[in-house]
């Protein structure tokens, strides 16, 4: 197909590139089914959906740190924290434009993201996971205790929504809507991260750290950077959480959402692509569903999530390949 | 000048000597290979040239530059580029994919440039991907290209190994007993890839455990044993070197 390729006769160069299955293509669509779904039936359930497509945004971050480069942190809530609290601040103190604050809030947390990573990745395994957990932690207590700042447990009301120029989102429809096309935006941006150069040296880190640094990657050049980036989501997520709900607290961007956001990875899948927003969606629609068993409501959910963990220990979205031991044909 | 100039190279762990003053010149060009019974240090000699372990004293020397202290990586793109006695693959990608990553030194781009996807980058890619699938052809392995790399046969693993360290475009190939875990038969091709490599042009070090690979293509061999240089020279005249009978053909002491 293409002249350039004069030794092996291969398909184009081009159109070979990670590519979603048939499952996957499916999943998409039935979560966006839902959200159309909610956007139609409106009331309690755009609130369900608002949260998870910002749970979404900062789970793609998330996949970039845990998923391709195989690292683990348990304290991305942290950069959500100054994201949120970014926000907040800013327009409420300040009456800043949301936008503009959304992004300022986000070089915050990126550039803290590098200061704090630099010394931290030096940590593998166990051991990063237990500095990112404390980090997320020490957070939290910023956020309580600074008062002056954040105004403690009170917190911060009467947080405008998100527009641009003056424009404001008010209904709740147009605010998911919007959300949703943030969550494409975030989606695009991180496939055009993951399927490049850049990428694919993540993906070799996670796969093994001397075959990479064997290779010529800068192993902890490339983490630092992963970290950023899902410091970066995560930050866009809480400033979208604070513009949505209008009000945050320290609870908000507790340890809490840390373990939220771990759930929802590692049920989409962690490492594959749209493994953060499946998982955003089905697990905040999940315990929804169960509302109906009344007080088993935690447990009908754990037993699902745990089901889920056992027979489909890389997501719902490596669900399809379970069912197709031979790919072969489709290659 | 030697392509590698290793100079008094020396490894101590603790009170064991791994290394003990070893002198290595490998010529640009050269098919070279270093043998040794187990536990000879091979390994540790060989990390030691590639960035990936501390040396205790002595120094290596690579293309007219120190690199004694230097950084794995930085080693690498200087095109000192190694394969593992351990095959790691990148798990999780396809064939193709772990040879594209091999791609890293000799392509350039960043986050930015992934982002805004300029000409050169998206032609960049392209190469990549062609670049892969000629070396894939060129291991033996192009009918595999999207398949799990982690689902290959062990065989294939090492192949693949060897195809993504040949796509940094190293000057010195350094290969960990590549043919560890080998049958007769996939030796044989590997031994043919090994030369094909060299004849084009790219300098190969090469350890092996395995006599008869390494005196059948290499030009020059080394021998090792318990931590010393024992002797160097052609294949015949190791063949012929009686401490390396000795040490090593002839009463074999090998730990089951």
């Amino acid at each position: 197909m293409t002249s350039l390729s004069i030794t092996s006769p291969k398909p184009a160069a081009r159109a070979a590139r990670a590519r979603l299955d048939w499952f996957q293509i499916g999943l998409l669509a039935v979560c966006g089914l839902l959200t159309t779904g909610a956007l139609i039936y409106g009331g309690y359930l755009l609130t369900v959906f608002q949260l998870a497509m910002i749970y979404g945004i900062f789970c793609i971050g998330l996949n970039f740190f845990m998923g391709y480069t195989g690292q683990a942190s348990f304290g991305q809530n942290a950069f959500a924290c100054i994201g949120g609290y970014g926000s907040a601040i800013l327009c409420v103190q300040y009456g800043w434009e949301p936008a503009l604050a959304l992004i300022a809030s986000m070089v915050v947390a990126g550039v803290a993201a590098l200061l704090i990573g630099y010394p931290t990745l030096r940590l593998r395994g166990h051991y990063l996971a237990m500095a990112t957990f404390s980090l997320g932690l020490i957070t939290y207590d910023i956020s309580i205790q600074w008062t002056s700042l954040t105004q403690g447990y009170m917190g911060y009301a009467g947080i405008p929504p998100l527009g641009i120029a003056g424009f404001e989102i008010e209904s709740e429809r147009w605010k998911l809507v919007a959300l949703a096309a943030l969550l494409g935006f975030a989606f695009w941006i991180s496939q055009r991260m993951r399927d490049s150069r850049f990428g694919r040296g993540l993906r070799a880190i996670s796969g093994s750290e001397n075959g990479a640094a064997a290779l010529g990657i800068r192993v902890p050049r490339f983490k630092l950077i992963a970290f950023v980036i899902a410091a970066l989501y995560a930050s866009a997520a809480g400033s979208l959480f604070a513009h949505t709900v209008g009000f945050i607290s320290p609870e908000v961007f507790g340890p809490q959402m840390a373990i939220i956001t771990f759930t929802m990875l590692y049920v989409g899948g962690v490492g594959t692509m749209i493994g953060p927003i499946v998982g955003a969606i089905v697990a905040s629609v999940l315990p929804e569903i169960f509302r109906s068993v009344g007080k088993f409501q935690d447990i009908a959910y754990a037993v699902v999530l745990l089901g889920m963990l056992i027979y489909a220990p890389k997501g719902l979205s490596s669900l399809g390949k379970l069912f197709r031991p031979r790919k072969k044909e489709e290659a | 000048m030697p392509l590698l100039n290793v100079c008094g190279l020396t490894k101590r762990f603790g009170g064991l000597v791994a290394n003990n003053e070893i002198d290595l010149e490998v010529p640009q060009g050269s098919l070279f290979a270093v043998i040794g019974p187990n536990g000879a240090g091979k390994t540790t000699f060989f990390s030691m040239i590639s960035g990936f372990l501390g040396s205790t004293s002595g120094s290596i020397e690579f293309d007219g530059r120190d690199v004694t202290r230097v950084r794995q990586d930085q080693i690498a793109a200087m095109g000192l580029v190694r394969t593992f006695q351990l095959v790691q693959l990148f798990k999780g990608m396809s064939v193709i994919e772990n040879v594209e990553v091999g791609c890293h030194l000799a392509t350039r781009g960043g986050v930015a440039a992934s982002l805004l996807r300029p000409a050169w980058f998206r032609k960049q890619e392209i190469e990549v991907r062609e670049r892969a699938h000629e070396l894939l052809d060129f291991v033996g392995l192009g009918s595999q290209a999207e398949q799990d790399a982690e689902l290959l046969p062990y065989g294939q693993q090492r192949l693949l190994e060897v195809a993504r360290a040949l796509a940094s475009k190293p000057k010195l190939l350094l290969l960990d007993e590549p043919a560890a875990g080998l049958n007769t038969q996939e030796t044989e091709s590997l031994a043919r890839i090994i030369q094909k490599i060299n004849a084009q042009g790219t300098t190969v070090l090469l350890i092996e455990h395995d006599v008869g690979l390494v005196t059948r293509i290499a030009h020059r061999i080394a021998v090792l044993d318990f931590g010393r240089k024992i002797a160097e020279g052609t294949p015949d005249e190791i063949k012929a070197h009686p401490e390396v009978i000795a040490a090593y053909l002839g009463v074999e002491e090998e730990n089951a």
